[in-house]
């Protein structure tokens, strides 16, 4: 029985274009819908993955204000049975304020007699890419850390993760539970939620709690749009008349002979 | 003078394109040592002389053969301590394990890391930009620890030799690696298929294709051109999530990020996930059929229709000038 705690992240759902707010310290995310990083939801497929396998639990978790209850409601409905929501603001949070804040759930479960044999992150956030809150976390709890990983299995108290090695290959590591591992796209194909587990999810309670910490907060100084990229767009045609244009271009690029 | 770390990581053919970005990098901070864990390739001392690297700290033994994140890490503190005064600025690339292994460093050392570095001012405190969402925008953010600790961005430069080359000694570092260190090691790796992401970072010319495609038997004539320009497929995110083509072929931010000489993105709208992944190519060229899309909008050149029927006649059309 593997007992897996997943966490994730409320992140705008960016379309083509983005938009600063006016003090420049984050996206105007007003027009816009929210979701989690494409890493979390392969992550939360492993957590249910594993806990279905292995007869244990998948607990969902994140670090933000209550409109992050719409998150952690979809990944109930995809199979978590458990959510806590720790109450902060995410932009007075630098990554190790998260780590630090997870850390400190982990520990009081484990004191009430819930142990999270494994932890899964995502490699990044699709917001901040800080690439490190897992580390930290490892850190802060003393448990190995496997970064990148795309699948996983477990057997006899030990978790063996595949990821992606730096020649195109594939790398096998082998940590002992409890661990940490942080999780990348590609692995695994995040379900869709069903009716029946929409339903279920309404009527699972979330459980909140305040964090303890202080936050050091994050550094940001301001954030702002990189310099416009080409300026004007050579239209070469229309259907398939411009093809003629088009390998005159692919000649004058040198990229046809 | 600052003294910047630089951890460098190799292949067959010596420090790996995003490291050199990274020498590239570091040096406008100050003089740049090398770390290497592990193997030292043939020709390295050399390649990393050509970069201006003053002094290469060799990580060896028992704990650096194979990889194992939290080992590199205690090297990478190790060899921060062997110049004079200490490293003030430690980096490594963007790369899974240049940001592993940094996030590592940054927990030992008790300070801050800054992921996805593209531009950095050498004051006091080190201002850095880094890449946010996808690097649709850029944060700034000083480091004011003791010991600046950051990756760098892929394509965030171009790599360039240095314009007094060095011939830089290679130290064996003295690190001790403990039991803890090596919790979490890679115990084995098995090749990837030939056809696999390697070929689609390093093509001239990437033949992208998104939601346009239709289908998972719409990508024909896209392969053809691609092999016709000796490139690579590239596919955005919902190509894989349908299970159209498979997720190595992603490009974007969730995938990889590919600078080749010529994007084609043909009926890709242009989200800012996927052009994260594609963004720094030379040349890009979007073929679609919403002439509004952001993908045209910001391309160099586009051409307005259906992909379907475009494509086949560019394919047409160079084999027609090629029998010719």
């Amino acid at each position: 029985m593997t007992n897996v705690l997943v966490c994730i992240k409320r992140v705008p759902d960016l379309g083509g274009e983005i938009r600063l707010t006016a003090d420049g310290m984050s996206v105007d995310d007003s027009s816009l819908g929210h979701t989690v990083s494409p890493h979390e939801e392969c992550a939360v497929e492993l957590a249910i993955q594993v806990a279905k396998d292995t007869g244990g639990e998948a607990t969902v978790l994140t670090v933000g204000t209550s409109d992050a209850v719409e998150q952690l409601r979809n990944a109930l409905a995809l199979g978590c049975t458990g959510a806590v929501l720790v109450e902060a603001d995410p932009a007075a949070y630098g990554p190790a304020d998260v780590a630090a804040a997870i850390a400190e759930v982990v520990r009081a479960r484990e004191a009430e007699g819930t142990s999270y044999d494994l932890v899964l992150v995502g490699s990044d956030a699709s917001d901040t890419g800080d690439f490190q809150v897992g580390i930290r976390l490892s850190y802060l709890l003393d448990r190995p850390v496997a970064g990148g990983v795309s699948t996983l299995s477990v057997a006899d108290g030990r978790v063996t993760a595949r990821g992606a090695a730096p020649d195109g290959g594939t790398e096998i590591t082998e940590v002992a539970l409890p661990a940490v591992l942080t999780v990348m796209e590609g692995g695994v194909e995040p379900r869709y939620p069903s009716i029946p587990g929409r339903m279920k999810a309404k009527k699972i309670a979330i459980d909140e709690v305040t964090p303890t910490i202080t936050p050091a907060g994050s550094r940001r100084r301001r954030l702002r749009l990189p310099p416009a990229q080409p300026s004007e767009v050579t239209v070469l045609g229309e259907g398939p008349q411009a093809a003629g244009a088009v390998v005159d271009l692919l000649v004058e690029l040198g990229v046809t002979r | 003078m600052t003294q910047v770390l630089v951890l460098v990581e190799t292949d067959e053919s010596g420090a790996t394109e995003t490291s050199r970005e990274t020498l590239t990098f570091a040096r406008s901070l100050g003089d740049v040592r090398a770390l290497v864990a592990g193997d030292l390739p043939e020709g390295l001392t050399d390649q990393l002389g050509a970069y201006g690297v003053g002094a290469v700290h060799h990580a060896t033994g028992d704990g650096f053969t194979s990889y194992a994140a939290a080992a590199w890490a205690a090297a990478v503190v190790a060899a921060s301590h062997e110049s004079q005064g200490g490293a003030s600025v430690v980096m490594a690339a963007g790369t899974q394990r240049g940001n592993d292994v940094m996030a590592h460093v940054a927990c030992r050392l008790g300070v801050a890391m800054a992921a996805n570095v593209v531009e950095a001012d050498s004051g006091t405190p080190l201002v850095v930009s880094r890449q946010v969402l996808g690097g649709a925008a850029l944060e700034d953010t000083p480091l004011d620890d003791p010991v600046a600790v950051l990756t760098v961005a892929g394509h965030a430069c171009d790599p360039a030799e240095a314009e007094t080359p060095t011939t830089p000694e290679v130290r064996p570092l003295d690190v001790e690696v403990s039991e803890q260190d090596l919790r979490a090691r890679v115990v084995r790796t098995e090749p990837g298929e030939p056809d696999e992401s390697g070929s689609l970072k390093s093509a001239r010319v990437v033949v992208g294709a998104g939601r346009g495609a239709g289908s998972a038997d719409g990508f024909k004539d896209l392969l053809e051109l691609a092999e016709l320009l000796d490139g690579a497929l590239g596919v955005s995110r919902v190509v894989t999530s349908l299970g159209w083509r498979p997720h190595h072929e992603q490009v974007g931010q969730t995938g990889s990020r590919v600078s080749p000489d010529l994007y084609v993105a043909c009926g890709i709208s242009g989200a800012i996930q996927h052009w994260a992944g594609m963004s720094s190519s030379k040349t890009i060229l979007a073929i679609n059929t919403d002439a509004d899309a952001p993908m045209v909008t910001k391309a160099h050149y586009a051409v307005i229709g259906d992909l379907h029927e475009i494509v086949p006649a560019i394919n047409e059309e160079i084999r027609r000038r090629r029998a010719g």
